[in-house]
Parts: C-alpha cells; structure tokens; sequence
C-alpha cells in the first residue's frame, strides 16, 4: 500500500516518520511505499496515497481528502506508528 | 600507466566534483548499507542527484525574483535589503561550493558518530536540511576565509566543526528540551538552538507566576500560515509592494521604471510587476523545497539505519516541530512575537545599526521565524508560562535579524546576494568560524580547531555536571504551575460535589 507522510514543510519530521513508518512496515511483514510531502501539496497528493499519516495540528489542512487519514502524536513512538498500521494490515 | 591516470582524472574531475553527482553517490552508498534492494539503489541515488539539480534550477528562479527587490529596497532606502533564507542562500552557493559542502556533510557525520559513540554527548543529529545548510554555510566562510584555492583545508576544518556543533547543541538545549517534554526522551537537533536556551532561560528569569499559553483559545483563522509555501508568499508580496510604493515615491518615475525587465508602461504595470516578482519568489522557494524534500527523502533514512548500527542507545536529535505539540498555542504566540522583535529589529538596523556600521537591512523571512518563533515560545512557556512564550519569541526575533546582518560581513562577496542565513547558530558559529579563518590557513586553521575543541569541553562538562545529574530549568514556574493545577482540580472535585449534593436534594424533594 501507498502512504503518505506530512508535516509542515516535507523536510523535517515527516522524513523521520517515514524511516519509522517504514521499520514498523517491515516488521509487521507489509508490503508499503512511504512518500513524504509539505501540508501544502499533500492535498493534491494525498489521493495518489492508500493512507496518510500527519501531526493533529495538520490533520484540518487535509479536510476533503478521500484517502483516510491518521493522525500521529509522536512520530518517534513506534508502538503508537504499529497500532495505525496493524489497522490496515490485511 | 597514462590509462589509470586519465580514469582516475576523469572521476575526480567530472563525476566527484559534481556535487549532484556526489550527493546521489553518496545517497546510493547509504542505501547499500542498509541492504536494500538494487532498483531501490539506483531509484535512491538518481532521485537525489536529481533533487540536487531541481535545487539549483530553483536559486536561478529565486535569483532573479529577488533581483529587482534588493533594487527596489536600495532605491527607496539607500540601504541593501535581504531576506533571510536558508533554502535560497544554499541553493544559490551550490554551484560555487556544493562538493566542498558534501564532503564536509559526509565527513562530520562519520566524526558525530564517534564523538556520540565514545563521549559523553550522545546525540545522532538527523535534521537533514540542516545538515546541508551547515555544511553550505562551512564551505562558504571557511573558502573566504582560507582562499578559496585550500580545499582540502576547508574541507577538514569543516567537517569538525560541524561534527562538534551537531552533539554540541542538542546537550545544551537538552535540560530545557526536558521541561518542555516532561520525559527525557527527545532532543532538539535544530540551529536556532541558541534561541531556544535564550528563551528557556528568560522564561524562568521572568515567567515564575505565569499561567500557561495552553489554557488560551485561539481564533482558527491563523492556521492557514502554516502552510509555508502561503505564508512565504503572501510575506514577499507585501514586503514587494510596501518597497515598490516608497521607491515610487521618493524617487523620479524614469528611475523606477528601469527597475524591472518588464519595463512597465506606467504605476499601475509597475505595482503588477512587483506582485508578479513577489510570486517567482514564492514559486522559486516551492522548487527549492521540493528539490530538499526529494534529496532528504533518500539522504535521511540511509543516515538514520546506519546511525543505529553504530550508536545503538544514541539519543536522536530532532527537527523543531517535534516540539510543537507540546505547546501548539505557545508556538503561534512565538512566531508573531518573533515577528514583532524582527520588526523592531529591523527599524533600529534601519535607523541606528544601519547608517552607524553599515550593517545590512534584515528583513523578516517568514519560515524561520515561524520555525525558531515558534520553538522559541514552546521552550518559554515551559519555563515561563505566557510571559515566557511572549518574551521569549521576541528575544529571538531579535538575534535572528541582529545575527544574520553580523554573519554577512564574513560572507566575502556572497554577502552582496539578496539573500543570507537565517537561525541563530547559523549566524553566531558562522560568524566565528569565517572570522578566524581570516587569519589564513595555518593560524587560522589551528585557531578553528582549538576553538572546536574548547566548545566540546564545556558541552561534556556541562552533560555530564548539568544534563545527566537531571537539572530542569524553570521548577518555580514549575511549582506554580502544579499548584494552579492542585486549585483546578480542587475547584472542579468542589463543583462536583455541589451538583451531586444537589441533584440528591431533588431526589429528596
């Protein structure tokens, strides 16, 4: 599956949410594709995507995507990232 | 014999002092490392030589929006005005020092990891963007400053600055980061990093009563600032048009008008042209970005998973955001207070620095004072409440207009450009490591590596005697803080009883 990750500009803490999307990904044996974007383009991108994972913050800037989207309290909690992810693991 | 020597030529010659191409090989390496797959490789290491280009053809973009500006700004002030922007001061040293630059990243990465490996100061630097900014900045006053002919020197000297101030910063910050968070799990991997430990310290001088800013509702209606690429834009149009109308009126139309290519016909083409350049602008930045965002997306993870092989248990310093939920509403209170300090910044430059040393016309650059503003108020608030955040971000505001105008007179014939760094360690370790590389190579260079090694000292003293003793800053606020709590709950168990008691006196009746 295709997720899209996305924080205010799409240089800083989205890239390490993709490195931590993408160890969680493995483990739980997924087969995913993580791409990372700023708030605002992800509106455009966002239904290109399968998911999106932002900040609570971002999630509004997102409103009338498609694509569900989850929101992330800490992008460094991997057991937090498991629990979104496990939802879609299928 | 003559064969190897022309191969050998040609890769240093044409493929590794191409800095796209160096940026992909290195990219392509890292993700060797992490053992993925070959398509994976070559899809890594062509995307990041690819966004290093996109880099470049965005500073082209953004050069020649920001040409007519500084014109603009001459003509109405006498004074050279620049924005504060890392992005486009990076992509627009890029062609002149982008190899210097990847080799200084390469290299003070490989000397991070030792220094987090067999010192006290235990922090993996990740914030990529930074990382390139730094290595820009490095590459650019060590040039000016040894001759641009002693490479290799500037090259080392680089890399251990920059491999010092990488675990250096995320110690100092590491005591407040620890208030702001409440654990001791994350720490600040960000240049403004200095701003951060300013306002952290206010706020604990100032802020001992203060309530906190997140018991404050906020309209709604300021959130679409964060979408930079807005915010960014829509600062330059009104910058644009404020420069456009005070030139128009303090100088003679036949001079205006040759301000821009388009050579307008009349006020009304004039003012449109402006608007029109404020918006190249705005597009140059988004290429820009996106060039950073498509090299990062190769660069970081490859960083990250060998980082982890090698300081297992190594705390991982972080971009500034990942601060920003613990205070949301001390973050937009930071950035506008920053704002406003960068305004009055900016008129003492105009009416005082400016004429008195000659010190450029800092304008305020939206992203980073949306960015170190707002880390800036979520460190004051934890230390100092309201007050803190208030007082905090305009602190700040205040060092990055002051310091960006003091780092442009160690740029050499960069500080000409319509464009400098824009947070507080940028500014202040730039500044230092351009002054003493004036020396020359010799003096200079050993001056730069004493220099980098006195500051390492104080960081392991101060992680070893402050940090890991587990000091937080800011405990009256704290205190204070624990007792409004304490009355909250207090009053809330207190309303509670009351309507329990009362809803039993209607059952009775």
């Amino acid at each position: 599956m295709d997720i899209l990750c996305v924080c205010g500009n799409g240089i800083g803490t989205s890239v390490l949410l993709k490195v931590n999307v993408e160890n969680v990904a493995a483990d739980l044996g997924m087969d995913v594709t993580v791409t990372t974007s700023d708030a605002g383009s992800a509106k455009g991108t966002a239904n290109m995507n399968d998911l999106v994972l932002t900040s609570p913050q971002l999630a509004p800037e997102l409103e009338g995507t498609t694509t569900p989207v989850e929101t992330v309290q800490n992008f460094m909690d991997t057991d937090e990232i498991k629990g979104i992810l496990e939802k879609y693991a299928d | 014999m003559n064969v190897l020597i022309d191969v050998l030529n040609f890769i240093s010659q044409q493929i590794l002092n191409v800095p796209a191409y160096l940026i992909g090989i290195v990219a392509a390496i890292g993700l060797i490392a992490l053992k993925r797959s070959a398509g994976q490789v070559i899809a890594g290491g062509l995307k990041a030589a690819m966004g290093y280009l996109i880099l470049g053809a965005g500073a082209t973009v953004v050069t020649s929006a920001l040409a007519p500006f500084g014109q603009l700004v001459f003509t109405a002030t006498g004074a050279h005005g620049v924005v504060p922007t890392n992005e486009v001061i990076t992509a627009q040293a890029s062609s002149q020092f982008g190899a210097a630059s990847a080799y200084i990243i390469v290299l003070s990465f490989i000397i991070m990891l030792l220094l987090a490996r067999f010192t006290p100061l235990k922090y993996v630097f990740l914030t990529g963007h930074h990382m390139v900014f730094m290595s820009t900045l490095l590459a650019l006053v060590l040039s000016f400053g040894f001759g641009k002919s002693n490479q290799t020197l500037v090259v080392i000297v680089g890399a251990v600055l920059m491999g010092v101030i990488m675990v250096v910063m995320p110690s100092f910050t590491q005591p407040f980061t620890n208030r702001v968070t409440g654990g001791d799990q994350l720490s600040v991997g960000h240049f403004n990093s200095l701003g951060y430990a300013v306002s952290g310290a206010i706020g604990a001088a100032v802020g001992k009563k203060s309530k906190s800013t997140e018991d404050i509702n906020f309209p709604k209606g300021l959130s679409f600032l964060r979408d930079s690429m807005v915010s960014t834009t829509l600062l330059m149009v009104v910058l644009y048009l404020i420069f456009a109308i005070w030139a128009a009126i303090v100088s003679p139309w036949n001079v205006v008008k040759k301000i821009f290519p388009s050579n307008p016909a009349d006020y009304g083409a004039f003012f449109m042209a402006a608007f029109a350049q404020a918006l190249q602008f705005g597009i140059g930045v988004s290429i820009i970005l996106y060039g950073v965002r498509i090299i990062l997306g190769e660069l970081v993870p490859a960083f990250q998973g060998i980082a982890k092989r090698v300081v297992p248990g190594a705390k991982p310093a972080l971009d500034i955001p990942i601060v920003f939920p613990y205070g949301p509403n001390a973050s937009l209170i930071g950035f506008l207070s920053s704002f406003a300090g960068g305004l009055v910044a900016l008129v003492l430059i105009g009416f005082w620095l400016g004429p008195a040393w000659g010190v450029a016309l800092i304008l305020p650059g939206m992203v980073p004072h949306f960015f170190d503003g707002g880390g800036a108020g979520v460190f004051g608030n934890a230390t100092g409440g309201r007050i803190g955040a208030i007082l905090g971000g305009f602190v700040n505001g205040l060092l990055i207009t002051f310091l960006p105008a003091l780092l442009m007179t160690v740029m050499g014939t960069f500080g000409l450009k319509n464009s400098t760094f824009g947070d507080a360690d940028f500014c202040w370790y730039g500044t230092i490591a351009g002054k003493l590389a004036g020396f020359g190579p010799v003096a200079g260079g050993i001056a730069l590596i004493i220099f980098a090694v006195v500051l390492f000292a104080i960081a392991c003293v101060w992680q070893v005697k402050v940090v890991n003793t587990g000091w937080l800053p800011g405990a009256k606020h704290a205190e204070f803080i624990a007792e409004v709590k304490k009355q909250e709950d207090a009053e809330k168990a207190a309303a509670k009883a009351a309507a329990k008691a009362a809803k039993a006196d209607a059952a009775k009746a």
